[in-house]
């Protein structure tokens, strides 16, 4: 063949070039194992959730037991081992329950929020004109309140009540989800291979399934990561405010909110439930930004 | 301004350039050594990523200071650039040191008018009055053939057209009067009809200005238009440097060759190119000796080691064992 | 006199283009209004024939890319007919025009944001294939050939991603993905013009040789003029979003008739040291695309320029004397007898 030359050119270098084909979730992988911040804050993530979860299992006592005499013992207090709260419950057990209340009503919403925002997003990117202006007015509303004040207005509204805040909480991050699906998937549609697709004579469902839901996804999941450190401290909000869960159930907001009045007595106890608010929430943003210089793979 | 100083306007001794980035580690130029005449133009020829552009940022230090290792000897008039201080430095590059690039909206803040950034710049290198330095910026401006100056000194650098812009860029790196010219692939985002005017304006000005020139570009035509001298680039080594004339009618690098052969023109019509093989090399890891040995026809053992310079003349050189050959 | 008249439509044409025309609003304001037009591709006629290779040139902004993507139906043209293997495509059809692009398609100039991040470049290869309903092994075994065919080893190749290449090996995957489907027509849209030189050297190549074996037809789009004239058989020059003139290879670049073809010509640098250009053969920048100027649209920049240059639009008439088949058209009153321009031939 005349032309073999001409095709063996390429072939040359491929072995000058000699890397072993590795995905690109694999890349990811190698440098999140590489990052020690980000690896530290998945382990300590880890265990705060295991231990939410499995709280029946390592907690020594009764959540709803409370005890006159112990009321607001110090941490190292025999047998309670991060002191008790003001109705004498012991405090470790409580924050390890409250965990799952915590992270249940911090989580369930930015889940909610990105099937329901990143689809909107996606519709309002991929399709443009009329749709994109409806639906992106509509979320510029609500984007006019700060979120706090939405989420307190929304849950004032509906009622106190684990629902109710979940459903407040979800409200106010479909917008932000929204706009950053919309601009990403803007970004996407423009590029010569949706145009190539388009080309081969896709459709829009599978151009969408195939190659911008790929790229779409990735930069969207890692923001909606960097917002459940937000509605962590939202949801907490709202329970210590009275309007997520209600007394007696743990939970480190509300838990917050009871031992207020105890700050003078014993100011360590009454910390706790706020630091495990601090922490959780520092190290999902962690995570979040780790994932993110991860996951900027160019070239 | 020719004989402003004595000796070279730069010279530039086995200046190194490292990237290390999270992954990897980009040697981005690997010793370049070269001097630099009163009143010459040395076109840096290559393709990308072969060190070109990196090589002139390595000249005014313009390069990332947190991620880049940069070492060598560089001279600019005689003063030594690597000791220099910030202040110092960026004193050098508006007076002595002219700068142009590809893209014109880097040299411009967009927020002020094009006349007060070349008169803001006369007024702080030279401490002239304000009603002097417009004067001078009116001069630039009809220097560069940007028609009815006075009135495009009000414009705002988005309101020019490209070609425009290209040149009020140049007016902007000439209004020191620097001995020394950096040009940046300043005509590659330019259409033909506008590449060959300002190609020619940039000629007439060198000339008449008496500037040394070191021009980058990855366009053989574009550096045979403005080169006295080429330099031909290859995985961060100058591979081969001459005269414009030794270069084209006398090539010696196998690489030189291969670029002038691969260079398409009318008359090869109908007839199969003699194209490069492989791909241009990966800089983060090169091989141990000549960068392009993997893609030479004439590969062979002793490019296992990095060839020496050659001197075939005076003032041609030719990294290649086979050129000592003869 | 512009028009459909003076191209015959020929029935062996592959594709034929008539009076096509494409205007991008321009809109600004805080009421996002048009304000302006940028006429893209206005009354643009031609006729690519099978097998051949049709060069199209001209300057940022004179709607040549957007010609192409009109013809791949990318974007909806304002007015205009294309015709395609003597059947006229209807855009409202989809099925008809998923058809259509089957046999029609297009190489992007930027290899790297063409092919998919996330995606192992088979994979974007089996894509066309699979959405016209070919099944994965069939699709996988047809992409095993396309990579030798372009000069991938399959073996080393295959699984890998876009960034694990080189610039003019993802233009070689381009190009097979174009291929997947057996077009008939391929739309080179400034294919070479991103990769290093002695890169396109290897891609134009591979070009040519798979235009041999596989019988294809070109549109080879592209702003370096040594490139097409490497590559084509005929030369279409655009100017502004009109066709200015036509013809031959040969008789484009030794006997051109448009002032403006002249001017693109010797703006071309000499690459010999001792013809160094030394007059620019226009002055100024191209006009800007929105609103362009009235008459010949190259009159500013046009030194054989004339009173009736600037009202009288010229038509695409055929070069007095230059082609005796008709086939060399150009669109300057200077080339048409008793136009009334004084340098028009008698």
């Amino acid at each position: 063949m005349t032309t073999l030359d001409s095709r063996q050119q390429a072939t040359v270098d491929a072995a000058q070039v000699a890397v072993q084909s590795r995905g690109y979730w694999a890349t990811v992988g190698v440098r999140i194992r590489d990052d020690k911040v980000t690896v530290a804050c998945g382990v300590v993530l880890a265990l705060i959730v295991l231990s939410a979860i499995f709280a029946d299992l390592i907690a020594l006592a009764d959540p709803y037991k409370a005890s006159m005499i112990k009321r607001l013992a110090p941490i190292g207090t025999d047998g309670y081992p991060l002191g008790a709260d003001e109705m004498g419950r012991d405090m470790l057990t409580r924050l390890l329950y409250g965990g799952r209340l915590s992270l249940f009503m911090g989580i369930s919403p930015i889940v909610i929020a990105l099937a329901i925002g990143g689809t909107l997003g996606l519709v309002a990117g991929f399709l443009g004109g009329r749709v994109n202006m409806a639906i992106m007015r509509v979320m510029d509303v609500f984007y006019a309140f700060p979120s706090v004040l939405l989420a307190v207005a929304i849950s004032g509204a509906l009622g106190a009540g684990i629902g109710n805040a979940i459903v407040s909480l979800t409200l106010v991050f479909i917008p932000p989800i929204t706009r950053v699906t919309e601009s990403v998937t803007t970004q996407v549609r423009s590029l010569d291979y949706v145009e190539a697709a388009r080309a081969s004579g896709a459709g829009n469902l599978t151009i969408i399934r195939v190659h911008v839901l790929s790229n779409v996804l990735g930069p969207v999941f890692i923001y909606s990561t960097s917002l459940i450190s937000v509605s962590i401290i939202l949801a907490s909000g709202l329970s210590f405010l009275g309007l997520g869960t209600e007394p007696p159930e743990p939970e480190w907001g509300l838990m917050l909110n009871t031992l207020r009045q105890s700050i003078y007595v014993n100011p360590w106890v009454a910390a706790l439930p706020g630091a495990m608010i601090f922490f959780t929430s520092l190290t999902f943003n962690l995570l979040s930004d780790g994932l993110r210089s991860a996951m900027d793979v160019r070239l | 301004m020719a004989g402003r100083t004595t000796g070279p306007v730069l010279s530039a001794e086995d200046v190194t350039v490292r990237f290390t980035g999270r992954d990897a580690t980009v040697n981005a130029v690997n010793g370049v050594s070269f001097t630099l005449e009163a009143g010459e133009v040395l076109c840096i020829l290559g393709e990308s990523g072969s060190g070109k552009s990196v090589t002139l940022r390595a000249l005014m230090r313009l390069l990332p200071a947190r991620r880049t290792q940069l070492s060598g000897r560089i001279e600019i008039a005689g003063r030594d650039v690597m000791a220099m201080g910030h202040r110092t430095l960026a004193d050098l590059r508006g007076t002595e040191v002219g700068m142009i690039f590809q893209e014109p909206m880097v040299a411009f803040d967009p927020v002020y008018t094009v006349g007060r950034q070349i008169a803001e710049t006369i007024i702080r290198h030279e401490g002239t009055s304000r009603g002097e330095a417009r004067r001078r910026a009116i001069d630039l401006l009809d220097r560069v053939r940007i028609p009815s100056p006075e009135r495009r000194l009000r414009a705002y650098p988005h309101e020019l057209s490209g070609g425009m812009r290209q040149r009020a860029m140049i007016a902007l790196a000439l209004c020191c009067n620097p001995s020394l010219l950096l040009a940046d692939e300043p005509t590659t985002a330019l259409d033909a009809t506008v590449q060959i005017q300002i190609l020619l304006l940039l000629r007439e000005l060198q000339r008449e200005l008496g500037m040394a020139v070191i021009f980058v570009t990855h366009d053989v035509g574009v550096a045979v238009e403005i080169g006295d001298r080429i330099a031909v680039m290859y995985g961060g080594r100058f591979v081969e440097t001459g005269p414009v004339r030794e270069i084209m009618h006398n090539p010696r690098h196998p690489y030189t060759r291969g670029l002038l052969s691969s260079t398409v023109h009318g008359s090869l019509r109908g007839r199969t190119l003699e194209a490069i093989p492989g791909s241009p090399p990966d800089m983060t890891r090169l091989p141990p000796g000549c960068a392009f040995s993997p893609r030479c026809q004439f590969a062979e053992p002793r490019c296992e080691t990095p060839p020496d310079e050659f001197r075939l003349t005076p003032h041609h050189m030719v990294r290649c064992v086979r050129a000592a050959d003869g | 006199m512009t028009g459909p008249g003076h191209l015959p439509e020929r029935q062996e044409a592959l594709l034929a283009v008539r009076e096509l025309r494409k205007y991008f609003p321009v809109r600004g304001g805080i009421l996002n209004r048009t304000v302006g037009q940028v006429q893209a591709v206005d009354d643009v006629n031609f006729d690519v024939q099978p097998g051949e290779v049709l060069g199209i040139v001209g300057e940022s902004g004179c709607g040549k890319s957007t010609t192409a993507r009109l013809i791949m139906h990318l974007i909806r043209a304002d007015a205009g007919r294309i015709t395609f293997d003597g059947e006229p495509v209807r855009p409202d059809d989809t099925a008809a025009l998923r058809e259509v692009r089957r046999r029609m398609q297009m190489v992007f100039q930027d290899s790297y944001s063409s092919l998919n991040p996330r995606l192992p470049i088979e994979d974007t290869i089996m894509f066309g294939p699979r959405v016209h309903g070919v099944s994965a092994k069939a699709a996988r075994t047809r992409a095993r050939e396309l990579f030798s065919l372009v000069g991938l080893d399959p073996s080393q190749f295959i699984r890998r991603y876009p960034h694990e290449l080189s610039g003019g090996q993802r233009q070689r995957v381009n190009i097979a993905r174009a291929l997947a489907l057996e077009p008939r027509l391929l739309i080179l849209d400034e294919a070479v013009s991103a990769l290093d030189k002695s890169v396109e050297a290897q891609v134009l190549n591979l070009l040519q040789a798979l235009r041999r074996e596989l019988g294809l037809t070109y549109i080879f789009i592209s702003h370096d003029l040594n490139v097409v004239q490497y590559m084509s058989d005929r030369v279409l020059v655009m100017y502004l979003g009109k066709v200015v003139e036509i013809g031959p290879t040969t008789a484009i670049y030794n006997r051109m008739q448009h002032p403006y073809t002249s001017a693109l010509l010797s703006a071309m640098p000499s690459m010999d040291p001792d013809q160094r250009t030394e007059t620019p053969p226009l002055v100024g920048d191209p006009p800007n695309p929105i609103d362009p100027p009235p008459g010949c649209r190259f009159h500013t920049r046009c030194r054989f320029a004339e009173d009736m240059c600037r009202h009288t639009e010229p038509g695409l008439e055929a070069a007095a004397g230059v082609q005796a088949d008709g086939s060399h058209l150009v669109a300057c009153h200077m080339r048409v007898a008793g136009s009334g321009h004084s340098l028009a031939p008698d």
